[in-house]
């Protein structure tokens, strides 16, 4: 008989191969995870390479989930379970496992020539060895046992080792009592047009389920108990770029306007591209241009042709757009632009997070040239900043930039489904009929409150106009080199976009509104971020922490809210880009976390960095 | 609605002041445009002009209907986005050699082989005029401008040859100071449903004088043009006694009644002719070897992408689940 033990969270990481699955595995098992009602961070860390040689370190692609029965915000810092397909995956994660953590390992694939690959002298899994002693060490014959399950199935060797996947999610639903039904649907999902390959998966499946339950090699089961939501309501799981995507398709159809999306290809925002050229029945017309630049113009003809018009890309595809979007805010067209970050410079790290292009994002380009700019802070999060980017890109025709990175891009998350007829209405200054106006027909004749120029609806008799990245006359829109009137346009363009602060929100602050440590930060290290400030605040710390939503404007009321604090811990992965931003406007005292290695921040580290900033 | 209204030239024009050099060919061009945009019975709203960066691309400014001046080379982009968004509208897209094929060649050839319903005017004056003079990537080798004191070294392009090389449906050529090849050319252009690319002949009387001068001369123009008709045997010269034949894949000049040739030896062109080797040849005519040819080379049918975007889109609708609900819940959910 096996004893079930109540854990309260886990953290499981699968590395193998690029070949051997483990995204796929990793996912299913988020699933499962999922809808056993716990709460789930995931963080998906794979190698640029799409097939590097197998059993290299090149090759090895993990990961992580994070599941718990309380409320979660990171993928963890340390792993509890590690399931190494590989010597090569042994080698890369064991770093990760923490102290007594679970070692499922594929032994089969222990051999001489993985072992050398892997950079392992004598084999680790040997009695004799000391190297894993500090772990529960749980070898498996997975390529063996996989095997025999496909024995009568007519499947070439090649085929069967590479459903071994399916055996150690098997083994891994029994372990944690996930349901292998959930796991059984997401399989005929995914693989109901292959006969042969669902068959078989499913019954390597079940072999894996079966061997934990039969084996006697396990002796505890874990219970993670169902999550509570703050709120109830729909839940599902949700990664980031779907999630941007769905924001904006909301976003098109509550403006009541079609959306254009102008990409290229580019890691990690190509599966934003992907998800929207797939939803063409709601009125979405996506274009793979020849190149990045050619994306972001097609979007600004359709921007200017009256659709909603979207770029996506990341950081090197940025660089190229940057010219565009000078002429995207010059001639004052709604266009949402949507960098989703990643290691730089150059190539840098493609697969990799980072939120290092801020600096770009605000300053990449020729000349005064402001536009707005915001990020997502989570996976669920990139939906209502998405729609929000689309939002303001609309109401005050101008360019916005969504930053997004490859943590948010990939991760997931539970999401509560919000309600289509209670998203924030759009408020759009198309113009389609020239009688109304008095006078002459000006396209740069602006709203008073806001600033925007209107939208004319092109096709329209009687609005007519010409546009341009040359310097325009206010009002008239006509070419002008006159030295006054470059100065006031400068300024209009500035002032348009700090009156979008005017339409914010308060800023929400957790914790107390004054005290000793105030952490600032942004993008995807929210997680991180606020669960290191609970850990403190746990401890007694006088901590709080604000999350900035809009990068540019900043929040008005963020000036009188750092004067409230002794001091402002800034921790960002990039090299103090926001903190030099905000030292710039608010001369305050302060301090900087900077960690620029491709991965997300650790909770620990930033706990550590809080109490530093007390003690300074 | 459209068809009762009728338009004069000068309805296309803007109240701008034009601000080309004096004497340059771009004026002709211009009125020719105006000129054959009042020939056809779509009224300016219903025509967009987009352009990227030089003396040609002022052109939009121009103009009574909407127009967009962009940056340097991406016009054919702006244009892709604009018609998929707006398929309604004539979309004009106006270059030159430098903006067309050096810094913006890649967005040319990909609107060229996706055949986006464009019209697509490069004015060639084988200079950079608004950069005031350097050599442009159709300016002959050896020709001293001031970024090639000692000559240029580039080998040239040829623009319909460029056009052709991306499997252009639509290929013409005219000059900028000839009316009576232009207007035609103009009407087949806007005619042609795909992306019509036509080089015109321009000359630039401040940095690159006498550019097609060995063409365009009025004493010499017959002989050193061939104006090429759809169906006709190419015929040319002042007294229209020479003729071009192809003596396997190469093309000669013969003398019409020498050497016992006559008119029946002569090509004939075929305008619609679905591959793409003759008009190859006929892209790469250059005097004084052989004669320029003038007016359609090439105008044959082939599905348009943005026509085929919105096949797409509208397809996808007929099936496809509207409710945006129920795309936000997905495939699976649970309730708390």
């Amino acid at each position: 008989m096996h004893q079930t033990e109540q854990v309260e969270s886990v953290v499981v990481r699968f590395a193998g191969d690029s070949g051997d699955g483990m995204q796929l595995t990793g996912t299913q098992f988020t699933m499962a995870s999922v809808l056993a009602g716990n709460d789930i961070a995931t963080f998906p860390d794979f190698p640029a390479e799409i097939r590097a040689p197998a059993g290299t370190l090149a090759g090895v692609s993990g990961f992580q989930l994070h599941f718990s029965s309380s409320e979660i915000f990171t993928p963890g810092d340390a792993v509890d379970v590690l399931v190494a397909m590989n010597p090569a995956a042994l080698a890369k994660n064991l770093d990760f496992l923490r102290e007594n953590g679970v070692l499922i390992v594929n032994r089969d694939s222990f051999n001489k020539r993985n072992l050398k690959m892997a950079g392992f002298e004598s084999n680790p899994l040997d009695d004799e060895a000391e190297s894993l002693e500090a772990y529960q060490v749980y070898p498996v014959d997975l390529a063996r046992l996989t095997k025999d399950a496909l024995a009568e199935s007519g499947m070439s060797a090649k085929e069967i080792d590479r459903s071994k996947n399916f055996f150690a999610l098997g083994l891994m639903c029994w372990l944690y009592e996930r349901d292998v039904e959930v796991v059984e649907e997401e399989v005929h999902s995914r693989f109901g047009s292959k006969p042969k390959y669902l068959e078989a998966n499913l019954k390597v499946l079940r072999s894996g389920y079966n061997y934990g339950e039969n084996s006697e090699q396990f002796l505890t089961r874990y219970h993670v108990p169902a999550t509570k939501p703050s709120a109830s309501g729909t839940y599902r799981n949700i990664q980031g770029n779907e999630a941007i995507g769905m924001g904006l398709i909301c976003a098109a159809k509550c403006a009541q306007r079609d959306l254009f999306l102008g990409s290229y290809p580019i890691t990690p925002a190509s599966d934003i591209l992907h998800y929207l050229s797939k939803q063409k029945h709601h009125g979405v017309y996506t274009f793979q241009a020849e190149d990045e630049i050619a994306a972001v113009c097609a979007a600004i003809g359709a921007a200017w042709g009256n659709q909603l018009a979207v770029t996506t890309t990341s950081g090197p595809g940025m660089a190229l757009k940057g010219e565009a979007m000078g002429l995207a805010v010059i001639t004052e067209l709604p266009l949402v632009i949507i960098n989703v970050q990643r290691g730089g410079p150059s190539t840098g790290l493609p697969t990799k997070t980072e939120q290092a292009d801020l600096l770009q994002t605000l300053y990449g380009r020729n000349g005064e040239s402001p536009l707005a700019v915001l990020a997502a802070r989570s996976p669920g999060d990139a939906f209502e900043a998405a729609y929000e980017a689309a939002r303001i890109a609309m109401k005050f025709m101008v360019p916005v930039v969504l930053l997004s990175d490859g943590a948010i891009a990939n991760g997931a998350e539970p999401w509560r489904v919000p309600d289509v007829d209670e998203l924030p209405q759009m408020d759009v200054p198309l113009l389609d009929d020239a009688s109304a106006i008095e006078g002459e027909f000006e396209p740069y004749r602006r709203d008073p409150e806001t600033l925007a120029r209107p939208w004319p609806v092109l096709g329209t008799p009687g609005l007519e106009h010409r546009l341009g990245g040359i310097e325009k006359w206010d009002g008239t829109g006509h070419i002008s080199y006159d030295p006054d009137n470059h100065h006031h346009m400068t300024m209009q363009r500035q002032e348009r976009v700090d009156r979008i602060a005017h339409t914010l929100p308060a800023t929400e602050i957790y914790g107390e509104d004054s005290g000793d440590v105030l952490m600032i930060s942004w993008g995807s290290t929210y997680g991180a971020c606020v669960t290191a400030v609970r850990l403190a605040r746990s401890e007694g710390h006088s901590v709080s922490h604000i999350h900035l939503r809009w990068l540019n404007p900043m929040p008005l009321d963020l000036g009188g809210i750092i004067d409230r604090f002794n001091s402002v811990l800034v921790p960002e992965m990039n090299n103090g880009q926001l903190f030099q931003l905000l030292r710039s406007r608010y001369l305050f005292n302060g301090r900087r976390y900077n960690r620029i290695g491709g991965v997300p921040l650790r909770v620990e580290d930033l706990r550590q960095e809080i109490v530093a900033t007390l003690t300074n | 609605m459209n068809e009762q209204r009728k338009f004069r030239p000068k309805d296309f024009s803007s109240d701008q002041n034009v601000r080309w050099c004096p004497g340059c060919g771009d004026y002709a061009i211009l009125a020719g445009v105006h000129r054959a945009l009042a020939k056809q019975a779509i009224p300016p709203e219903q025509i967009a002009v987009v352009s990227g960066i030089g003396c040609s691309s002022r052109f939009p400014y121009y103009m009574s209907t909407y127009g967009f001046h962009t940056i340097h080379g991406r016009a054919p982009a702006f244009a892709t986005g604009l018609k998929i968004a707006k398929p309604e509208m004539q979309v004009w897209v106006v270059t030159g050699d430098g903006d067309g094929l050096s810094i913006g060649g890649n967005h040319l050839i990909h609107v060229l082989r996706r055949n986006v319903d464009l019209n697509i005017l490069m004015f060639n004056n084988r200079i950079y005029g608004l950069t005031k003079g350097q050599y442009s990537p159709t300016s002959e080798v050896g020709k001293t401008t001031k970024s090639t004191p000692m000559g240029s070294l580039d080998h040239p392009f040829k623009p319909l040859q460029v056009a052709a090389g991306a499997d252009a449906t639509f290929l013409a050529r005219t000059l900028d100071v000839d009316a009576k090849v232009m207007q035609p050319v103009l009407a087949a252009a806007m005619a042609h449903k795909g992306t019509s690319f036509v080089e015109i002949l321009q000359n630039c009387n401040i940095f690159n004088d006498g550019a097609w001068a060995a063409i365009a001369a009025k004493n010499i123009r017959a002989d050193a043009t061939l104006l090429l008709e759809h169906g006709a045997p190419m015929i040319f010269g002042a007294d229209r006694d020479k003729g071009i034949r192809l003596v396997g894949l190469r093309p000669e000049v013969f003398v019409i009644g020498e050497n016992g040739l006559t008119e029946a030896d002569a090509w004939v062109h075929d305008a619609h002719d679905p591959e793409m080797t003759r008009t190859m040849i006929l892209a790469q005519f250059e005097s004084p070897k052989l004669p320029t040819p003038l007016g359609v080379i090439r105008s044959i049918e082939r599905p348009r992408y943005d026509k085929g975007v919105h096949e797409q889109v509208n397809q996808a609708a007929v099936n496809g689940n509207k409710n945006l609900q129920e795309m936000l819940v997905g495939r699976r959910s649970w309730t708390v």
